[in-house]
Parts: C-alpha cells; structure tokens; sequence
C-alpha cells in the first residue's frame, strides 16, 4: 500500500527527541514548585514535589500490582465458554 | 407553543422509525433529537404531570434543575449517538436507541418512585436489543445476561417500593435514610446499575459485547440514569463514600492487564462513576455539583473514547491490544480526536475532566476526608495511566500491527468531533456548564496550585510509564479473560445449578420407582372398577365415574412432573 512510507514515529531519533521533552517537561514542573506560592489543602502537600513523586509512585505501584494480579486472574480465552 | 414531556418524543420517534423505510430513517434519526431539543427549550420547567394508574397517583413528569440538566445532556448523548450510527441503517438498533434515549429521559423527569421504575425497566430492556443486535454467535447469551442483571435490579427497587407503600410511606422521589429493609433493597438496585463493587460485572461483561453505536449509547445513559436517581434518593449518606473510592480503586489494576481496548474503557466508566459516588457521598452542595458535572462530562469524553474504539472495531474487526498497533498512519483523524477524549478523561487542565473532577477533590477535603483524598489522587493517576496512555498508545501506536485500514466513516467523524468540541469548550469555559448545575456555588478550577499539582501528578504518571516500557517492566498485552465479578454468574452459578439439577435427579430416582407403584396401583384399581361389570360402569354414577377420572388424570399428571424431575 502507498501508506507503507516512514512515518514521524518510525524513526527512533524522533522517538528519543520525545522522551527528552517529557524528561524536559516533568524537570520543569518540579522546579515550579519553588516559584509558585501553592495553596495547601492537605499536610502531605507540604512535602516539595508531593504531586509529581505521588504521580510517579502511584504508577509505578499500579503497574507492578497489575502484574501480581495478571498470575491470579488471568485465563485463557476460552474460559467462560462451554 | 406547548411542549410535551420529553421521553414521548423520542418514543413517537422510534414508533415512526420502526415504520419507515431505510433512507428516510437516517433523516429522522436527526430529526428526533433536534424536534427533541426544540420541545425542551419552550419546556416551562414547572410543568407537572400526574396520572392514576390502578389506584396509585403516578407523577409522569416534574422536573427541576437536575433534571433539566440531565434531559439535555441526554439529547446530546443522542445526538451524537444517531450522529455516529449513520453509516448503518439497521432497524432494530435505530429504534432501540430512540426508545432508549426516551426511557432515559423518562427517568430524570419521573416523579415518583413508580414511574422511576417503568423507566428504569424500559432502560434494561431497550438496551439489552443493542447487545442482541451485534448478531455474533455469543450475542444472545450475552443480551440474557445482561437482562438478568438488570431486571434484578428493577425487582430489587420494585421489591423496595411495595415495602415503602405497604408500610404507608411516600413513593415520591425524596432523599431517604439508609435505615430500613425497604431503603436497603432500593440502595441495591441503584447499587447494581452504578456499578457498585461486585454488583459491578455487568458493566465489563455487556459493554464489549455490544454494537459499536449500542456501547455509545449503554455508556451515557444506564449508568448515568443511576447516578441521577443516587443524587436524588441517596445524597450525603457516608457509606458512599468509602463505597465510591473502592470504584475507583480497583478497577484501575484490571484495566492495565485487560486485552478488549473496550472492557479497559468498562473499567475506566466504574472508575469515573467511582468518583461521582463519593461526590454523592459527601453530598455538601459542591461536592453534588462536582458529582453531576463529572456524570455530564463522562457522557462525553467516555463517549468519545468509546466512539475511536468503535471505529477502529468496525474498520478492523479487532479489539484486543494485542492485535491492534500502529493504526495512526491510516487513522490519523480517529488518533486525534482519541487524544482528546483521553486528555478529558484524565483530567489535563484545558479539558473537562479537570472542571468537574477538581471539584469533587476540593469537597473531600473541604469536609476533613484526607485518606480519601488520598485513594482518588491514586486513583486519578491511574486512570491517566489506563484510559489516558494505554487507549491511544496500544490502538494507534506502540507496535506496528500491520493493519493499514480506511479512516473511520465520515459520519462517525463528525460525531466524534462533535463530542472532542463539547470537552474543549467545556474544559476552556467551564462557566457554561456550572451555570446549568442543580447548586449556585462559585467555584473557580483554574488556580495556580490546581493547574501545576494536576499537571505535575499527570506528567509524572507520563513519566513512569515510559520508564516502565523502557526497562520492559510494562506488563504486555496478552490476549485471555480475566476472572472478575461477572466470574459468579458466568462460571460459578451454572455449575452450581448443573450441579443441583444433578443431585435432584439422584433424589428422583426412589420418587420416580413410589410414582411408578402408583401409577400401576391406580391402572389396576381402574380396571376393577372401571371395567364393563365394574361399579362406576354402571348408568347412575357416571357423574362419579367422570369425577374418579378427572382425579386419576389430576394424579397421573402430578406423578408425570415427579417423574419428569
């Protein structure tokens, strides 16, 4: 098919250069916690950075339980058919 | 001009469609919403309506800001549902999706317990036909569990409403307490169409086997018809509280292993409609309009979601993660508008999951529920994780899959882009949609603290699933079933009842050998009796001969069915 040309995508370089502006982005956000003057509405939101590290905790546990639970549940396609 | 209660035009709508032949159905498919939208913009929002139906006082229509709300977030959910359809003409989802719409409609207007409760079957049946219609070999079974489900939770609240009448108490349609058996069973059946942990299985297991269009449509109205009816009945009471933060919990680790692109975004509903329960639960007035502004954004951006989905399911047939990959060459249009339902979703200040969602975070804490708070940030990042990254990146990138189909049908576009409009607009200026809510609150999402907090937490999210797909901790897309609630009815209880049917069988066989004697016994009795020079030959008692027969046809018949066990 005439689709089958390189996309953006398709070219590692343009790949990396993408998650160097997330590297980029999240570097940022972090440093903003020194310039804007936030509003607390929870104890924990005192700790620098609160948000970003509970982000990244959060997911990191989300993932790795997900897996835990992938070996308990997981059947084969066919299960619920007789 | 008078207007007429809203459900009656969609059910005049889906009356003539059903008569109508296929090219005029497209055009009053359109027709019905937007006739619809007219009669509810001249609709005097004070009109009451009242029948008497077998001696109870019905109160069909009455409606105030909460409904209204409903009824038109309702017309645009069908809107774009028949919008997205066009590329079909199939009769039976065209009138089901009006009569639906209608039920929906019907429900956020009822005055009364009763009427809530024919609108709340309607809602089960109209919908199950959008199962039926997909016409794949498990479709039927499908539909049949589906129905099963929903019609326990309409006796459930049929079973709540005898007990409050026959105990003398009101059926209109006020807050109640949670005191009670008859406040319990209709707790339940809210519960079941909610999508309350373990009365949750419906949802995951009917959503995937719906059409395309039947899940756009299942998504915005049964659930939000529930979520309508838990805010009227049910506001402020604490046991949603803990009941919607276990919604948004556990959902979030099924959707990361799940295979069907469309069961991850089934979990993704519970997981939303987690968060409108706690709002519920809270019930201060913030916290309702947190809830309800969640259940109107939700019918977009889900329905969004829902609609990519559908069109990469009927362009490729597929659904599964693991087949799909790479779709964004061939569906550029269909991977962009994905991206904003998944922005919605996951809340991105400039979308309207962060005008609604923010506000039911900003209650919890308000009224002191900091571990809850808590749950829901888990639970927010988790959601960006599975409905915001995991949706777009294993339909439309991730892995080339080879699979190079058309873009999505041109009507299908246009809805989609109809609804990604309605998320921007709303996330942009959330004004219009905070004047609509049921409470005058001022609230202003857009603060420095909000915006920074969400976006560090959402990039952050971003941020630990590239790490986890670099460093191959990601856990791949497998195809398979995952055990979950649906696993009592599906597997559990048809093996109990084989089993029992089995063990009632090994009973009948000495009942079966005492009817057989019976049966002889009696054979042999007749024969005396009956025979030519037997008493009951005899002219005088025919009456008694024909009696004695109706008896012996009446045992025989018992002992058939003891037989038949």
């Amino acid at each position: 098919m005439s689709d089958d040309k390189r996309r953006f995508l398709d070219h590692p370089r343009n790949v990396r250069w993408i998650i160097r502006a997330l590297y980029g982005a999240c570097f940022l956000l972090l440093a903003a916690d020194f310039v804007v003057h936030r509003h607390i509405e929870h104890p924990f939101e005192t700790l620098f950075g609160f948000h970003a590290l509970y982000g990244l905790v959060a997911c990191v546990i989300l993932v790795l339980a997900a897996r835990e639970l992938r070996k308990l549940v997981m059947r084969r396609e066919d299960h619920y058919d007789d | 001009m008078t207007s007429v209660t809203p459900f009656l035009v969609f059910f005049a709508g889906a009356a003539v469609v059903a008569l109508s032949p296929a090219r005029l159905r497209s055009v009053l498919l359109i027709a019905t919403p937007v006739v619809g939208a007219v009669n509810l913009w001249f609709l005097d929002p004070a009109t009451t309506l009242g029948v008497s139906f077998l001696g109870v006082d019905l109160v069909i229509h009455s409606g105030d800001r909460l409904s209204v709300l409903f009824a038109w977030l309702f017309h645009l959910a069908a809107l774009i549902a028949v919008i997205y359809s066009l590329h079909m003409s199939d009769r039976l989802q065209q009138v089901a999706a009006l009569a639906y719409a209608g039920c929906a409609l019907g429900a956020v207007y009822s005055g009364d317990l009763v009427t809530l409760f024919l609108f709340w079957e309607g809602l089960a049946l109209t919908s199950a036909a959008l199962i039926l219609a997909r016409r794949a070999p498990g479709s039927p079974r499908a539909t049949l569990r589906y129905l099963v489900v929903q019609v326990t939770s309409g006796l459930l609240l049929l079973a709540g409403i005898a007990m409050l009448r026959a105990g003398g108490e009101d059926i209109g349609l006020a807050a109640m307490e949670l005191d009670g058996t008859a406040a319990w069973l209709i707790f339940l059946a809210l519960g079941i169409k909610c999508g309350f942990p373990l009365l949750h299985g419906w949802i995951i297991d009917a959503y995937p086997e719906a059409t395309e269009t039947g899940t756009v449509l299942m998504s915005a109205f049964t659930t939000k018809v529930a979520i309508y009816a838990l805010a009227r009945l049910f506001p402020g009471t604490g046991e949603l509280i803990w009941i919607g933060a276990a919604m948004t919990m556990f959902p979030i680790f099924y959707a990361v292993i799940e295979n069907d692109l469309r069961r991850v975004l089934a979990y993704s509903m519970i997981n939303q409609l987690g968060f409108m329960v706690v709002g519920i639960g809270i019930g201060t007035e913030l916290a309702l309009n947190g809830a309800v502004s969640h259940a109107f954004n939700d019918v977009l951006f889900k329905g969004l979601l829902f609609m990519t989905m559908g069109a990469v399911l009927y362009r490729t047939g597929r659904m599964g993660g693991s087949e799909l990959g790479g779709l964004y060459r061939t569906m550029p249009a269909t991977t962009g508008l994905c991206i904003v339902g998944a922005a919605s979703i996951s809340a991105f200040p400039l979308f309207s999951g962060f005008v609604s969602k923010s506000m039911i975070m900003v209650a919890v804490i308000e009224e002191g529920h900091g571990w809850v708070w808590l749950v829901l940030l888990f639970a927010s990042a988790g959601v960006f994780h599975h409905a915001g990254i995991k949706i777009p990146f294993f339909a439309f990138f991730a892995h080339d899959s080879g699979l190079r189909p058309k873009e999505a049908p041109r009507a299908m576009l246009v809805a989609m882009a109809v609804a990604a409009s309605g998320c921007l607009v709303i996330g942009m200026w959330p004004d219009l949609l905070y004047r609509m809510l049921p409470f005058d609150v001022s609230y202003d999402p857009y603060t420095w603290t909000h915006v920074l907090t969400q976006c560090q937490l959402l990039f952050f999210s971003a941020l630990a699933f590239t790490l986890l797909k670099l460093y191959r901790l990601y856990p791949p897309e497998l195809p398979g079933v995952n055990i979950d609630a649906d696993w009592c009815y599906r597997w559990l209880l048809p093996r109990l009842a084989r089993h029992a049917a089995r063990l009632a069988g090994d009973a009948a066989v000495p009942l079966r050998a005492v009817a057989l004697a019976l049966i002889a016994g009696t054979t042999s009795v007749g024969r005396r009796w009956g025979g030519p020079s037997g008493i009951l030959a005899r002219d005088p008692v025919t009456g008694t001969a024909s009696l004695v027969v109706l008896l012996v046809f009446a045992l025989v018949l018992v002992l058939h069915l003891v037989r038949g066990l």
